[in-house]
């Protein structure tokens, strides 16, 4: 058993077409991490092992010292909360969407919210800025709406670890942005201890103090994004040659795709 | 939820003083309120023929529209209700094969529910044996494998009704109609507890039916073992259901109907939706049986004419009303 915060363990889960194995893992509590990889390289499955949405073969998972597969589902909602790419489109109010994140806490003769339930569902809803559309249906508001209602009610839950998998893969740069910063804001704020997979690789680099990066259900390596996001290694994995260089301002990598026409003109 | 109560009360007034004799609301209730066989025909006309077939109207429109409103919850699938998955293919075909071969002539006429029901419960087993795999059902297997055993269950009835006598395809037929009239008041007050006791039963699980809206897997994610969830209430509905079509039987489009009329009305929050269903799909058949019973007087039309015209008409002109309004 490890003391790190969240710890993963020789962990393997997949389904027949398609296995992840071997994964070991740690993250610091407090920690922004990133993990990135080519499509089909098992960042989702990861989350899906986790979270026990598919069966595990092998391996442990422990949160705080504590075996995940041994926590009842409540308790484990209690910890993990989980934001996915897309927000579930049913007609509910944005209020009633973020007050399923107390549900963790109710007990089966608890029909309606409590008066604390409500105080936490909008103090969260102020801090992801979708207080003012409270009364509107979820599928009124748009995209980035949609997904800071979805981070409303994850942190709902009050988790201790929060899992998002690609929450701006859909969105245009300023909403990718105003979400990652509200995430860091959150990680810095409330020290809550946040991991991602993401596919940008340059909003990766600005964010996440850590990066995990995944190849075809392997982990491939991890470490800084000064650490991994090199030539070779984005070379290696994702099979393309890109430029990498330093952002001025944040001193953090930034990768430039190389074009064929471009590979061409330099040729010339 | 209060209105809706006051409404199925009223409802259940109109349905005891309406007929081929009409009598006064408040005679009704003078009548009732007495409590005791008075001898008149009043009296007889009330407590044994109109009072049975208004409780029996509560509970079989109550608990159909109740069994719709979970395996819509369950499947996340509007289109879907008790008879989508084979449960009244099963129990008309228990109840052909018991009239074919004359169990209820040589066993007794408790053989036409007895073998509507076990017919049901066969349908209901075979889906959910046929959808289960490594202890976890495939939410979306169950439907395909409830619309393909309904197939197979109404092909092999309509065999047994191609090959029967005149006679016995006249009482299938007449079965397969549906119609409040049951003369066993065991009966009806099975069906009127089994109804009550799902809908107990179906509240304790109102915060699961709403995380389901997200999806099974997101309802996990808030803490909820979905595949216990959607056996107990698929296995709940459907017995339910099963009762009311082997009493009472085929009673189309209550299932259906009643719970968009609400979603329609009043949004797909459970905690509203479970005893709203219950009480309109009530006031619903009651109205519906009024209906059947005096539009041809002396004459009684079957009951699911009337639901599937009235249900069809209401719920197309809110349809519309809702489209203007967006």
């Amino acid at each position: 058993m490890s003391e790190s915060f969240f710890h993963i363990d020789n962990f393997s889960c997949g389904y027949p077409s398609f296995k992840l194995s071997g994964i070991s893992l740690s993250l610091e509590k407090g920690s922004f991490s990133g993990i990135i990889g080519p499509n089909g390289s098992g960042k989702t499955t990861l989350f899906r092992g986790v979270t026990s949405s598919i069966a595990t073969l092998e391996g442990s998972v422990y949160l705080k010292g504590k075996n995940l597969q041994k926590l009842s589902l409540k308790e484990r909602a209690q910890n993990i909360a989980i934001v996915s790419q897309f927000v579930d489109l049913d007609q509910m109010s944005v209020e009633d969407y973020v007050l399923m994140g107390r549900m963790p806490y109710q007990n089966r003769f608890q029909f309606f919210e409590s008066k604390d339930d409500l105080e936490k569902a909008r103090n969260y809803m102020q801090l992801t800025d979708v207080l003012k559309h409270k009364d509107k249906l979820i599928t009124e508001l748009s995209g980035g709406e949609q997904q800071r209602a979805a981070i409303a009610r994850a942190l709902t839950q009050e988790p201790e670890l929060l899992l998002l998998d690609e929450p701006t893969s859909h969105l245009d740069i300023t909403h990718q942005v105003r979400i990652l910063d509200l995430l860091h804001r959150l990680n810095q704020e409330m020290g809550l201890t946040v991991l991602m997979v993401i596919h940008d690789l340059n909003l990766a680099s600005e964010y996440c103090d850590q990066l995990i990066l995944f190849k075809e259900g392997q982990l491939f390596t991890q470490g800084t994004p000064e650490e991994v996001l090199t030539f070779d290694t984005i070379e290696k994995v994702y099979n393309t040659p890109v430029i990498t260089r330093t952002n001025p301002y944040s001193n953090k990598p930034v990768i430039f795709l190389v074009s064929e026409k471009m590979m061409k003109k330099s040729k010339q | 939820m209060a209105a809706m109560l006051v409404i199925l009360l009223v409802s259940a007034g109109i349905g005891l003083s309406v007929g081929e004799l009409k009598l006064g609301l408040m005679d009704v209730f003078r009548l009732l309120a007495k409590g005791a066989d008075d001898g008149s025909m009043e009296y007889m006309l009330i407590s044994k023929i109109r009072l049975p077939r208004v409780i029996l109207g509560i509970a079989v429109g109550g608990a159909l529209s109740l069994a719709g409103v979970i395996l819509q919850g369950i499947y996340r699938n509007p289109l879907v209700e008790p008879f989508t998955l084979g449960i009244s293919g099963g129990a008309s075909l228990g109840v052909a094969f018991t009239i074919v071969f004359g169990l209820h002539i040589s066993l007794g006429s408790f053989m036409l529910p007895l073998s509507g029901f076990v017919g049901a419960f066969v349908i209901i087993f075979l889906v959910y044996t046929l959808s289960s795999r490594n202890g976890n059902i495939n939410i979306q297997n169950m439907l395909l494998t409830g619309v393909m055993v309904s197939f197979i269950a109404s092909s092999a009835m309509m065999f047994l009704m191609a090959t029967t006598s005149s006679d016995n395809l006249h009482g299938i037929v007449f079965w397969i109609m549906g119609s409040l009239d049951e003369p066993d008041t065991g009966l009806i007050k099975l069906t009127l507890f089994a109804s009550l006791l799902v809908l107990v039963i179906s509240y304790l699980f109102v915060q699961p039916l709403n995380a389901l809206r997200l999806g099974e897997e997101k309802a996990m994610h808030l803490g909820f073992n979905t595949n216990v969830v959607i056996r107990v209430l698929f296995v709940m509905a459907s017995l339910l259901a099963g009762i009311c079509v082997s009493v009472a039987g085929v009673i189309g489009f209550v299932g259906l109907i009643i719970p968009h009329v609400l979603r329609l009305l009043f949004g797909s929050d459970y905690r509203f939706l479970l005893v709203g269903s219950f009480l309109l799909g009530g006031i619903f058949l009651v109205l519906s049986d009024v209906v059947a019973r005096t539009i041809i007087s002396p004459n009684e039309l079957p009951i699911g004419v009337i639901t599937g015209i009235i249900g069809g008409v209401v719920f197309l002109l809110l349809m519309s009303q809702n489209r203007k309004k967006s």
